[in-house]
């Protein structure tokens, strides 16, 4: 396939698109990587949901993790997302993208929480009434 | 491929594909801020379910097993299919879109079962804010496959009618960004509904 078609010049790379030393008959390869680090992930997520096995209060905490890690493993393999010159752009747009996704996130906690706690005799109220 | 092509290399001009690919990226990210509003909004409500039924009664685990095993397998063709389009191998990329279809078919139907199963059990959207936000969270995630495999067939039918074009190159590229956002979407979801929610 030509140049024009992966669209390798200019010095970026497309979202989505492998680095060219990857790209080709290769690159199964990395799908099949993504493919087993996630299936892992996955599986002791769920396996850890239901296990006594560990202290119960840290099974929130353990499920965020993998959580986050398989996010980054389908960034990494499946998007190719890289800390490579070419893709300083893509990267960008997605820290600035996980930035508003954490300010809304914690924001909205944040100020829920806060008004719950302020309004103690309307949440009793409401307690009462469940 | 055809030469007469645009320019290949035009100093200080990004090429189509990234172009385009950039933008369809920022797409995604504003998608992914708007599943953030609605994942904040879940988490607010998450204990009011105002004496009905919680997450704890409601879901069944086996049930998101399978479906993340679809979504997980089918992101995986999905990047199969983008292998075959750049290869411009015509089986190799119908039959993983095909695979892919059919993955993303049975995740629908799941889906769709068990909100059909949850309504029935008097437990639908209107019963707590808890269910209000559920069907909104889960069920956006659920519409956005809908869309997705639609798109799906019009890339099968386009590449079908029109060969590996590079505009219909462009079309799959943003196609596989799209699949495989939803499945890191859904990630979230099955950790922090199913797996938290199940739990609690």
């Amino acid at each position: 396939m030509s140049e024009t078609e992966i669209g390798r010049h200019g010095g970026d790379t497309a979202p989505g698109d492998q680095p060219p030393e990857e790209s080709g008959e290769g690159s199964l390869g990395t799908y099949l990587v993504g493919l087993g680090l996630a299936t892992l992930l996955t599986v002791v997520s769920f396996f850890i949901a239901g296990t006594t096995l560990v202290w119960r209060p840290s099974i929130p905490i353990a499920i965020g993790v993998l959580a986050i890690a398989q996010m980054g493993v389908h960034l990494v393999f499946f998007i190719h997302i890289t800390t490579g010159r070419d893709n300083v752009n893509n990267v960008m747009a997605l820290a600035f993208g996980v930035l508003i996704v954490l300010l809304l996130i914690t924001g909205s906690l944040w100020i829920m929480a806060h008004l719950n706690h302020n309004m103690m005799p309307m949440n009793q109220l409401m307690q009462m009434q469940r | 491929m055809s030469a007469t092509h645009a320019p290949t290399h035009v100093s200080g001009l990004a090429a189509k594909r990234i172009v385009t690919g950039y933008g369809f990226w920022i797409f995604l990210l504003s998608d992914i801020i708007m599943f953030a509003a609605f994942f904040a909004t879940y988490a607010v409500l998450q204990d009011a379910t105002a004496g009905g039924p919680s997450g704890h009664d409601l879901f069944d685990l086996h049930n998101v097993a399978i479906e993340t095993a679809c979504l997980l397998a089918s992101s995986f063709t999905c990047g199969v299919a983008s292998i075959g389009a750049q290869a411009r191998r015509a089986w190799l990329f119908h039959g993983a879109m095909l695979v892919t279809l059919i993955l993303g078919g049975i995740f629908l139907a799941l889906e769709i079962r068990e909100f059909a199963g949850m309504v029935a059990q008097g437990a639908g959207p209107t019963r707590s804010a808890f269910l209000s936000a559920f069907f909104t969270l889960v069920g956006c995630h659920g519409l956005h496959v809908t869309a997705g495999l639609l798109w799906l067939l019009t890339m099968m039918a386009q590449v079908f009618a029109k060969g590996f074009r590079a505009d219909i190159q462009r079309r799959i590229l943003c196609f596989s960004l799209f699949w495989h956002a939803l499945d890191i979407i859904w990630v979230a979801l099955f950790s922090m509904v199913y797996l938290l929610g199940a739990g609690s």
